[in-house]
């Protein structure tokens, strides 16, 4: 029935990410040189010595070739895969399977998005017009409709939730700016936060992830042999993946406040790595802030707010970088910037430097250097409320006793 | 008795109004008094078509066969070659075998249309549809009005009209006539926005003529004097020429109606339809109506009220539309509707054209509004589905029409990002009474004034237009509280 998992049987031994930004002067090509390269030179490993790749990207490139052309792979088997958001991700998660099942000793899973070359602003993907009858709604719009349903169902009025989301925005743009590789490393002030134009429903310009280009990669091996490769290897607890039926939108019991994917590929994730009370066992973790009131509503959906309460959670700091748990540390989505294929493996760029002690003084979180937490979690996800695909990943510094 | 009429109509004049003053605020000249209707961006005559026939067919006396044909009328039609009558019939759900022609061009194809259906014994949809643009500061853009309207005909005791009782007829045709003159007093050529004209006096002194002769006429067969006419709807291309003809009429004694060119504006292809529908709003049993329009000759049709008629009046009339209008739509904005007016476009990319193969797969769903309902379980499901959502039932779905259906509004939100030429885009989730949710947009809504809980009916549109293709699909809109209509 529910997943087996892998816990403990692989790991990962080298990472690397680049900025994220407006990349005027770089391709695609040239951000996975980039990526691969770091992940390449800081762990040691020679490109050569990987025996099979991953590729994820939503609509930079098709097919291996988008990795293997610009890095001269010698007739390796490179995957190249695509699941929304959650791309980068799911280019991990199939990775690690990989090692896991034997086939392979050593993998790399890579993800990429150049977004900033469309001409347009916000995110755009080219679909087939289909028969025309879905409603020509932008990513903001979708993850705007959570807002006022929230607040009804919680009796939060305006003026509160507008605080609460500019609160989010203002965290993620604090956590950004104590990152170099973030696209804007700016503290926002929540005044001009709340006074930006207005995108969506209540979302306003600063409500939103940044568009951007950026790519990140990580190598990948069996547990065992991690130590060959490094002192600290981040082990793989567990990985959740969920797809629903996409009821949402076709259900009037759905109420959106809640991403059921979100619920379950988490209940999976914690099953594996053996989590019962993840606000108190996890030293961090790295969620899918696409737009604030998606952060709000995957705080309890994640269980680290109980139903309901997240908003008062955000407004007492519980998620700051020296709160209780500290969420989005790197600035997230918000502030560190969305490049699709890559964001998943960006979020878990930010365990790897965390968990490893490696994070920048500025932003390292306490939990980890003081109150000896050795667990992280990633979450990526992808669609719309009522309708996404949703990915919850556990890592850990520490194989379990 | 053989006896030939009107078994149910309705009219459908859209939300939005330009306030004539508006003009010459803007332009310095021009412009007028009174109001005019306005198509929405999201309208065309097509979707006109289809609002005005679904209250005449909802008007449709219970155990009246339905229409085995449905002729469309129109002088703005959204697609040439391709048929739009078929359009309004997928809309409607019509059986196959209703046939479904489209007459169209000169402004007389309306008043023909109707003429050609009360001819025959057969059930008729008859939907006559226009919407009027000028060159800004002309008399078309200010005296013009959009609107639809739509009757069902039929004969009793004749053959084909089995199944029809003359006590379904509403209004029965006493007689008619008809003039035809060559006449050079306006046109348009195919694909311009704006009619020519030669001077208005020249179509005034022409058109007098043939109309005194087809409703003296037409009078004459129905045995019938000016005196006896509760309501002579008179309306042309040539206003001076009607209203002189007009003004013969009530001199000789006729009631004659509002010709509504205060507060809707001249219809075209629509008007003199529309006239007759405001004066059979108003009728009593055994009123004589005049319907006489002008428009390269005249048509004259007298009719008269039947005892059926009260109980089968649609809902809303004409005069309640008139008074339920939207607050004014800034000139700017009707020019930009237009296409008069050319905006500097939002950074994001046009809309992609819906694929005609998958228009054609999903008719039930695009053009009639068909949810499919689960035989295992009961769930409904927006838009169609094989699977069942509750019991995973395969394949054991029927279809139901949900256009007629009310929802309420569950959550929603403005879009001031997504391309429009009316941003916001206002997207709300609809669930809906008995069943089923869907997530769709609301038009003719003020956005300030949208919530959670807000009542709404289902109204068909053209979402937009990519490629030369009209993107035609539902959108949820308020209903209005009592007190509004």
């Amino acid at each position: 029935m529910a997943s087996n998992g892998i816990r403990d049987k692989v790991a990962i031994v080298g990472m690397g990410c680049t900025a994220f930004g407006e990349h005027w002067d770089k391709s695609v090509d040239d951000l996975l040189v980039e990526a691969v390269k770091e992940a390449s030179a800081t762990s040691g490993i020679p490109l050569a010595d990987v025996d099979a790749f991953w590729l994820g990207t939503l609509a930079s490139g098709l097919s291996g070739l988008t990795l293997s052309r610009p890095l001269k792979l010698d007739y390796k088997p490179v995957t190249r895969v695509e699941n929304f958001c959650a791309t980068g991700s799911e280019s991990f998660r199939n990775a690690c399977y990989a090692v896991a099942s034997g086939a392979y000793d050593m993998v790399m899973a890579t993800g990429v998005e150049k977004l900033k070359d469309s001409g347009y602003s916000g995110l755009v993907v080219n679909m087939d017009g289909g028969d025309g009858t879905t409603a020509a709604m932008t990513a903001p719009a979708m993850f705007s409709l959570l807002a006022p349903a929230y607040a009804k169902k919680y009796g939060v009025d305006d003026a509160e939730l507008k605080d609460v989301m500019a609160r989010i925005a203002w965290k993620n743009h604090y956590n950004g700016a104590r990152n170099p590789r973030a696209q804007f490393r700016k503290e926002v002030s929540k005044e001009t936060i709340c006074a930006s134009p207005l995108v969506a429903g209540p979302l306003g310009i600063f409500d939103c992830s940044g568009v951007s280009d950026g790519a990140a990669a990580a190598i990948i091996v069996r547990a065992e042999d991690a130590h060959r490769y490094t002192d600290k290897p981040i082990y793989v607890k567990g990985l959740a993946f969920a797809a629903g039926p996409a009821e949402g939108p076709m259900s009037p019991e759905y109420d959106y406040t809640t991403f059921t994917e979100v619920v379950r590929s988490a209940q999976d994730a914690y099953a594996q790595a053996g989590i019962t009370n993840p606000r108190a066992e996890l030293a961090m973790a790295e969620v899918h802030d696409c737009f604030t009131p998606t952060e709000l509503v995957l705080m309890e959906d994640l269980g680290f707010a109980e139903r309901g309460f997240a908003w008062k959670e955000v407004l007492a700091g519980t998620y700051d970088l020296d709160g209780e748990l500290a969420v989005n540390p790197d600035g997230g989505l918000k502030s560190f910037g969305h490049p699709i294929g890559a964001s998943g493996l960006r979020m878990l760029f930010e365990a790897w430097l965390q968990l490893r002690r490696e994070a920048p003084p500025e932003r390292a979180i306490k939990s980890v250097s003081e109150g000896g937490r050795k667990l992280a979690l990633t979450h990526n996800l992808g669609g719309a409320p009522g309708e996404c695909v949703s990915f919850v990943s556990i890592v850990g510094s520490e194989p379990t006793e | 008795m053989a006896q030939r009429g009107i078994l149910a109509y309705g009219a459908y004049l859209p939300f939005n109004r330009l306030d004539r003053k508006s003009i010459s605020a803007t332009l310095g000249q021009g412009g007028g008094k009174g109001t005019r209707t306005v198509a929405s961006y999201d309208e065309d005559t097509t979707s006109l078509g289809v609002e005005a026939a679904r209250r005449a067919l909802r008007a449709l006396p219970a155990g009246a066969p339905p229409p085995t044909a449905l002729y469309f009328a129109t002088g703005d039609p959204a697609y040439l070659e391709k048929s739009n009558a078929a359009t309004i019939h997928a809309a409607l759900c019509l059986d196959p075998s209703v046939v479904a022609y489209d007459f169209g061009g000169g402004v007389r194809s309306g008043v023909g249309a109707l003429r050609a259906a009360l001819e025959r014994a057969e059930p008729t949809l008859v939907v006559l549809s226009d919407v009027r643009t000028g060159l800004p500061g002309g008399g078309d853009e200010a005296g013009g009005g959009d609107a639809a309207v739509a009757f069902v005909t039929a004969g009793a005791g004749l053959p084909g009209g089995e199944g029809v009782s003359p006590r379904m007829i509403v209004a029965e045709l006493v007689a008619a006539a008809g003039a035809t003159t060559e006449l050079l007093d306006r046109w348009r050529i195919p694909g311009e926005p704006n009619v020519r004209q030669w001077e208005e006096r020249f179509g005034e002194a022409i058109l007098v003529e043939p109309a005194q002769a087809a409703l003296t006429d037409a009078l004459k067969q129905a045995g019938v004097q000016p005196g006896d006419v509760k309501a002579a709807a008179v309306s042309g291309t040539s206003p001076r020429a009607a209203k002189k003809v007009a003004g013969a009429l009530a001199g000789a004694g006729a009631t004659v109606a509002d010709d509504l060119s205060g507060t809707v504006g001249f219809t075209g292809t629509a008007h003199g339809g529309l006239l007759l529908a405001a004066a059979l709003d108003a009728a009593s049993a055994g009123d004589t109506i005049v319907s006489l329009s002008l428009a390269d000759g005249a048509d004259a049709l007298v009719l008269r009220a039947t005892e059926a008629l009260a109980a089968a009046r649609p809902s809303p009339s004409v005069s309640a539309q008139i008074a339920a209008g939207g607050s004014p739509l800034p000139y700017p904005t009707f020019l930009t509707w237009r296409g008069m007016l050319r905006r500097e476009p939002p950074r994001r990319p046009d809309p992609v054209r819906p694929t005609a193969p998958a228009s054609h797969r999903g008719e039930a769903w695009k053009y009639a509004f068909s949810a499919s309902r689960c035989q295992a379980c009961g769930r409904r499901h927006l838009p169609p589905q094989r699977v069942c959502l509750e019991c995973h039932a395969v394949d054991q779905m029927e279809l139901e029409r949900l256009a007629d259906v009310p929802g309420t509004i569950a959550t929603y939100t403005l879009d001031r990002l997504a391309y429009s030429l009316n941003p916001p885009v206002v997207v709300a989730v609809v669930d809906f009474d008995g069943g089923g949710r869907f997530q769709c947009e609301l038009t003719d809504v003020d956005p300030s004034t949208v919530a959670i809980g807000q009542r709404v009916e289902m109204t068909f549109r053209r979402l937009f237009t990519a490629e030369g293709v009209h993107n035609y699909f539902w959108k949820a809109k308020p209903i209005p509280s009592a007190s509004e209509v």
